[in-house]
C-alpha cells in the first residue's frame, strides 16, 4: 500500500521534472530539474530493494555528471537572451524526428509484459547479490565495458593534450 | 513497533541536536584555537570565557538586515543554503554513536540507520552538498560568487575520486560497506588506521577538501574573491553557510574516527568491566573525544597551513593524491593476496 503510492508520487515527480525541465527556459533551471529527476529515479532504484544501484545512480548521476553540466552551463553563462533561435525548418525536423522516436519506443513496449515485482529473490539488487553476479556470471562483459571506458578516458586525456 | 519508532525518532533528534551544539562552539573553538596559536586572547566578553558567545553570534545572525538582490534568482538564491544546511545534517544518520544495548526488552542501537551501503550514502551526500554552494553562488548573479561557486564544484570532483579510491581500499580489507560493521571488526583488534595509514592520510586529505576547508578554501578565498560564494548572502542565510561548514567538519571528524579509529571502541575495553548502559556512555564519550580531537586538528592545521594556489591544488589531487590511492588499492589486494585473505 504504502509502496504504491511512493511508485506514483515518484513517478509523477519524476515526470513533472523530466517535462519541465525541457520547457524551462533557463539552462541552469533545466539541469537542476533534471537532478530533481534523478533523484525520483534514484528512489524508485530504492523501491525495489537495489539500494546499491540506487547510492551509485545519485553518486554517478547527481553527484558527479550533474555537477559538470552545470560547470560548464556555469562558465558558457547562458541565459534567455543568449539562447540561440532555431529556424522554422530546424524545428518542425527535430519535432517529427522527437515523434518518431516516441512511435518507435511505445511499438516495442505496447507488448512488453508489466511485472509489478522484482523477478527471482528480492536480495538481487544488494552488493553481495550484485558482485557475485557481476563477477561470476558476467565478468567479460563487465571487464569489456570498464576497458571502453579506459579508453574513452585515455582518448579524453589525449584530445585535451593537443 | 512503537517503541522502535519513538526510539529512533528520539535518536535522530539527539542526533540533529548534538551536531547543531557541537557545530555552534565549534566556532567559538575555532576563534579560541587561533587566539591561542596567534598569541591572543580570544572571545572572552559574553559569560564565563566568553563561553556566550555562540548564542550572541547567533542572535546577532538572526536580527541583520536580510537582503536578497534584485537581479538574482529569488528561489534559487534561497535553495543554495537550505542545500547547504540539509545535506549537512543528512550525513549523521549512519554514524554508529554507540554499541548496542538492551533496553525496554529489545536490543537498541544507537545508529539512527544501519544501511548495508552505509558508506556509499556518506560519499552520495557529501557529493550532493556541493550544489547548495554552487546554486548559492550562481543565483548571487555575482562574479565573484560564480567564481567561488565553479571553484567549489571542480575541487569537489577532483578530490571525490581520490576520497572514493582511498575508501576502496579500506573496504576490501573490511568486506563490507556498512559503518556499523567496520566498526563493529574493530572491536578488540587494531584500528583500522594500522592496516590502512596512506589509506587514511588521502582520506583525511580528501575531507579537508570536501569540507572546504583552510588549506583548501579556495571557494572563499577572501583575497581573490572578496567572500567567494557567499558573498552576496546575509543575515542567517549567511549564517547557514557558514554553520553548514561546521556541521560538516563535525561529521566528516565523526565518519573519520569510525572508519579509521575504532569509532566507539574503548581501548581494553574488556578490563574497564563495564557493563550496560554505562558501557555505552562511556564509548560515547571515548568517541566524542575522538570526534573532538579530529576538529582540533581541523582547526589545527586552518591556522598553520597557508591557502594552496588554484593550480597547485588541483595538481595535489589529480597527480599525487589519485596515483597514490591506486597504488594504496594494489598493495592492499597483494597484502591480502598475500595473506590468503582473497579466495
Amino acid at each position: 500500500m504504502v509502496t504504491e503510492l511512493l511508485f506514483y508520487l515518484l513517478s509523477f515527480v519524476a515526470i513533472l521534472c523530466a517535462i519541465m525541465m525541457i520547457f524551462s527556459k533557463n539552462p541552469v533551471h533545466s539541469i537542476l530539474y533534471l537532478i530533481a529527476t534523478f533523484f525520483a529515479i534514484a528512489g524508485h532504484y530504492f523501491l525495489l530493494n537495489a539500494q546499491f544501484l540506487g547510492m551509485v545512480h545519485i553518486i554517478v548521476y547527481a553527484g558527479a555528471i550533474m555537477v559538470l553540466f552545470l560547470y560548464v552551463i556555469m562558465m558558457l553563462n547562458l541565459n534567455e537572451d543568449a539562447e540561440p533561435v532555431k529556424s522554422k525548418l530546424q524545428k518542425i525536423t527535430a519535432t517529427l524526428a522527437g515523434g518518431m522516436l516516441m512511435l518507435v519506443l511505445i511499438a516495442s513496449l505496447k507488448n512488453a509484459e508489466l511485472k509489478t515485482q522484482m523477478p527471482g529473490n528480492e536480495d538481487i539488487g544488494l552488493v553481495t547479490a550484485l558482485g557475485n553476479i557481476l563477477f561470476n556470471d558476467y565478468l567479460l562483459p563487465f571487464e569489456l565495458s570498464s576497458l571502453l571506458l579506459l579508453s574513452a578516458m585515455i582518448g579524453a586525456v589525449f584530445l585535451s593534450k593537443r | 513497533m512503537v517503541t522502535y519508532i519513538v526510539i529512533k525518532l528520539f535518536l535522530v533528534l539527539f542526533v540533529f541536536v548534538l551536531a547543531l551544539t557541537v557545530a555552534a562552539y565549534s566556532t567559538y573553538g575555532e576563534r579560541k584555537v587561533s587566539a591561542w596559536m596567534q598569541d591572543r586572547i580570544g572571545p572572552d566578553r559574553a559569560g564565563p570565557f566568553g563561553l556566550l558567545q555562540p548564542l550572541a553570534d547567533g542572535i546577532k545572525m538572526f536580527t541583520k538586515e536580510e537582503l536578497i538582490p534584485s537581479s538574482s534568482s529569488k528561489y534559487l538564491f534561497i535553495l543554495g543554503p537550505s542545500i547547504a544546511m540539509l545535506t549537512a545534517l543528512m550525513a549523521g544518520v549512519v554514524i554508529p554513536w554507540a554499541g548496542p544495548i538492551e533496553m525496554f526488552g529489545q536490543q537498541v542501537s544507537f545508529q539512527v540507520s544501519d544501511i548495508n551501503i552505509g558508506i556509499l550514502y556518506i560519499f552520495s551526500v557529501v557529493s550532493i552538498g556541493v550544489y547548495g554552494i554552487m546554486i548559492g553562488g550562481w543565483a548571487s548573479n555575482n562574479k565573484y560568487s560564480l567564481l567561488g561557486a565553479l571553484r567549489a564544484s571542480s575541487q569537489m570532483i577532483s578530490y571525490e575520486i581520490a576520497m572514493g579510491l582511498a575508501i576502496v581500499a579500506l573496504v576490501m580489507k573490511s568486506g563490507t560497506l556498512s559503518l556499523g560493521e567496520i566498526v563493529a571488526q574493530q572491536e578488540g583488534s587494531w584500528m583500522n588506521v594500522i592496516y590502512q595509514p596512506l589509506g587514511f592520510l588521502i582520506f583525511l586529505i580528501c575531507a579537508f577538501a570536501e569540507t572546504n576547508r583552510a588549506p583548501f578554501d579556495l571557494p572563499e578565498c577572501e583575497t581573490e574573491l572578496i567572500g567567494g560564494y557567499h558573498t552576496e548572502y546575509s543575515s542567517m542565510k549567511l549564517g547557514l553557510f557558514l554553520f553548514a561548514e561546521y556541521i560538516n567538519m563535525f561529521v566528516s571528524s565523526a565518519v573519520i574516527s569510525s572508519l579509521y579509529f575504532g569509532g566507539y571502541n574503548l581501548p581494553f575495553s574488556h578490563l574497564w568491566g563495564l557493563t550496560g548502559g554505562w558501557l555505552a556512555a562511556a564509548q560515547f564519550g571515548f568517541f566524542f573525544l575522538k570526534i573532538v580531537f579530529f576538529i582540533f586538528l581541523f582547526m589545527w592545521v586552518r591556522w598553520t597551513i597557508p591557502r594552496f594556489r588554484y593550480d597547485q591544488l588541483l595538481h595535489l589531487g589529480w597527480k599525487i593524491l589519485l596515483p597514490l590511492a591506486i597504488f594504496n588499492i594494489i598493495i592492499t589486494g597483494l597484502v591480502m593476496w598475500a595473506n590468503g585473505q582473497l579466495s
